[in-house]
């Protein structure tokens, strides 16, 4: 019992409530804001810390005991993804300050992000399925008026069929809750996965899974279900992308780890096979829809698609070290696509553009900005030392240890063009003729900066310091892959 | 029942697939919320219409009724409401800035 785990969910979601109170005084809202996510990032390192000292944590709301009531369950891998969303949540914050226009910092833009953050966070956190898919609900519904704020032609357009794809996941959501509860009387996880192992994972439970699969699949864009994110996230401003770059895909991701490595574990040959062939197309499609634009933000939104695989990856190779993998991967992925998508964010300040044809020669104004992003840009391609090159290197061991060359050849090659697009925008946005006019070219753009340096700083130290955190991550895989330590922390065997 | 349920779920989900395939803003709107109805219809199916007293505290029966299913539809039923409205007026929104309701014409182009 460890109530402190209601702070991620309870925190953003009152203050959030709090801010529509300030509606027409942004810098009050700012400053709320501000502090609260601050203030939520301390306490998920807090929260973390006591998961590490003190074995796994659970919250039982209103004292009903599990599998009647409603749980909150902290283990590494959860609290873990708490940090990394809060680091998020504070950065495309900050940025959001320099880049957001007045109008729509006037229209609730920092209440909805606090309540995205909010279900972001209960998400991670809930161990119960039917509360996954109300957090999931608080999250997409935040995450619907996000994309569409700011209303242009085109976020209309395309903000209606992320809603209604999303809609249509979550209906199938019920529908496999429905058959779970049907099943095994339950909505605890961990409950689930006792009952689960008790009558065997044959016939109608690998069609649940599949089904599960299927929704989680959407909402995290797994091959074949990725079309409706390049679009939708092309609409929006550079900080929201940055924030659903960064997260929204991780929260479906994450309920696959966590549903494949709890519930659904008792026949990996069906299960985990198709997992790793859904990766294999994920990683592959994604990439090469990457290579064909010439859109900063729209390279960039592919490239979400083609990393989702990667985790996809470890999840399907189901050991201990691609597990770890994919969980460094995980961590390795937020902080950089973030980051990138600032980048983008404020280049597009500096040019009013995102089209790569359009704008050339930054390099010579704008030294750092260049650099820095060379330094994201090749982390996420995979170049040693950077934190990127790590956590594909455990992925890419693994599979050879496995003999599953051909996924193994795919995710070098997906590696490959990775580089190969990030390399077309570093040359198309920085190098070459200087293109800017006399007065884009002594912006001050350290209040763009700012917010980004600590992202890069991130990837830098994940990368240098790969032995203590792959070894961190090595723990969280070990706790993935012994259920047993979850479930009698739950129920209380 | 629950075969009758069964085949009224199965005639909802394919009313409101062939709904959502259709070429209309509004019609894709309502194929979602019966597509959610049937949803609930499944919740409600599946964990079984056992017959027994209202789940009381302190009463004294042989059989209780399974309170959660509806604890659950309840909270699906509120969470598919907000959507609905929201996706009402976002349809209202998209029809109003392109002038049209055809999804076909709002596909969007590559070079934009």
């Amino acid at each position: 019992m460890n109530n402190l785990l209601l702070v991620p969910v309870l925190a953003p979601f009152l203050i959030g409530t709090i801010l529509i109170l300030f509606k027409s005084y942004p810098t009050v809202q700012r400053w709320i804001s501000a502090v609260t996510a601050l203030v939520m990032l301390g306490f998920s390192f807090y929260i973390t810390y006591v998961v590490y000292v003190d074995g796994i944590q659970t919250v039982e709301l209103g004292g009903w005991a599990p599998p009647f009531g409603i749980v909150l369950v902290a283990d590494l891998f959860a609290s873990l993804m708490v940090i990394l969303s809060s680091i998020v949540g504070v950065v495309c914050l900050f940025f959001a300050f320099q880049t957001i226009s007045k109008e729509r910092e006037k229209f609730y833009f920092y209440p909805f992000y606090m309540y995205l953050l909010a279900g972001v966070h209960g998400a991670f956190l809930t161990g119960d399925l039917f509360n996954l898919f109300v957090f999931f609900e608080v999250m997409l519904i935040a995450s619907y008026i996000l994309i569409v704020h700011g209303g242009t032609k085109y976020q209309l357009r395309e903000s209606f069929k992320y809603v209604v794809i999303n809609v249509f996941a979550s209906i199938f959501f019920i529908v496999g809750i429905a058959y779970i509860y049907g099943i095994t009387g339950t909505l605890n996880m961990a409950d689930i996965a006792v009952r689960v192992a008790e009558i065997e994972q044959t016939g109608v439970l690998n069609a649940i899974a599949v089904l599960f699969l299927v929704v989680f699949g959407m909402k995290g864009a797994l091959f074949p279900l990725y079309f409706w994110l390049p679009n939708s996230y092309f609409g929006p401003p550079s900080a929201i992308a940055a924030l659903f770059g960064g997260l929204l895909t991780k929260v479906g991701i994450y309920a696959i780890i966590r549903t494949f490595t709890l519930i659904f574990v008792h026949d990996p040959g069906f299960t985990h096979n198709l997992i790793l062939i859904l990766a294999g197309g994920t990683m592959f499609f994604g990439v090469l829809g990457a290579v064909a634009q010439f859109d900063f933000k729209r390279i960039l939104s592919f490239h979400i698609i083609s990393q989702v695989g990667y985790m996809a990856l470890g999840l399907g190779l189901y050991s201990q070290l691609a597990i770890a993998g994919a969980i460094y991967y995980i961590a390795h992925h937020i902080i950089v696509k973030s980051a990138l998508f600032l980048f983008c964010g404020a280049t597009e300040k500096i040019t009013g553009t995102t089209d790569l044809k359009k704008m050339s020669g930054l390099l010579k104004s704008y030294p750092v900005l260049g650099w820095l992003f060379l330094v994201s840009a090749i982390s996420l391609a995979g170049i040693p030392p950077l934190s990127g090159f790590f956590s594909k290197f455990a992925l890419i061991l693994n599979g050879i240890e496995q003999e599953r060359y051909f996924i193994v050849f795919i995710s070098l090659i997906v590696g490959l063009l990775t580089l190969f697009s990030m390399m077309k925008i570093f040359i198309y946005v920085f190098w070459g003729e200087e293109s800017l006019e006399e007065k884009d070219k002594n912006k001050p753009i350290m209040p763009l900066l700012a917010p980004i340096l600590p992202l890069v700083a991130l990837t830098i130290i994940l990368g240098i310091g790969a032995e203590p955190i792959f070894a961190f991550s090595m723990e969280v895989a070990n706790q993935l892959l012994e259920p047993s330590e979850y479930i009698n922390s739950v129920l209380k065997e | 029942m629950e075969l009758l349920m069964i085949l009224l779920i199965g005639i909802i989900f394919s009313v409101s697939t062939y709904l959502i395939l259709t070429n209309s803003l509004l019609r894709v709107i309502f194929g979602i919320i019966m597509l959610s109805h049937g949803a609930h219809l499944l919740l409600l199916t599946l964990s079984g219409f056992n017959e027994g007293a209202p789940p009381l505290l302190g009463e004294e029966a042989s059989v209780y009724a399974d309170p959660l299913p509806q604890a659950l539809i309840l909270t699906a039923i509120v969470i598919s409401f907000g959507v609905t409205a929201f996706l009402l007026v976002l349809g209202y929104k998209t029809y109003k800035a392109h002038e049209t309701d055809k999804l076909d014409k709002l596909r969007g182009h590559a070079d934009e």
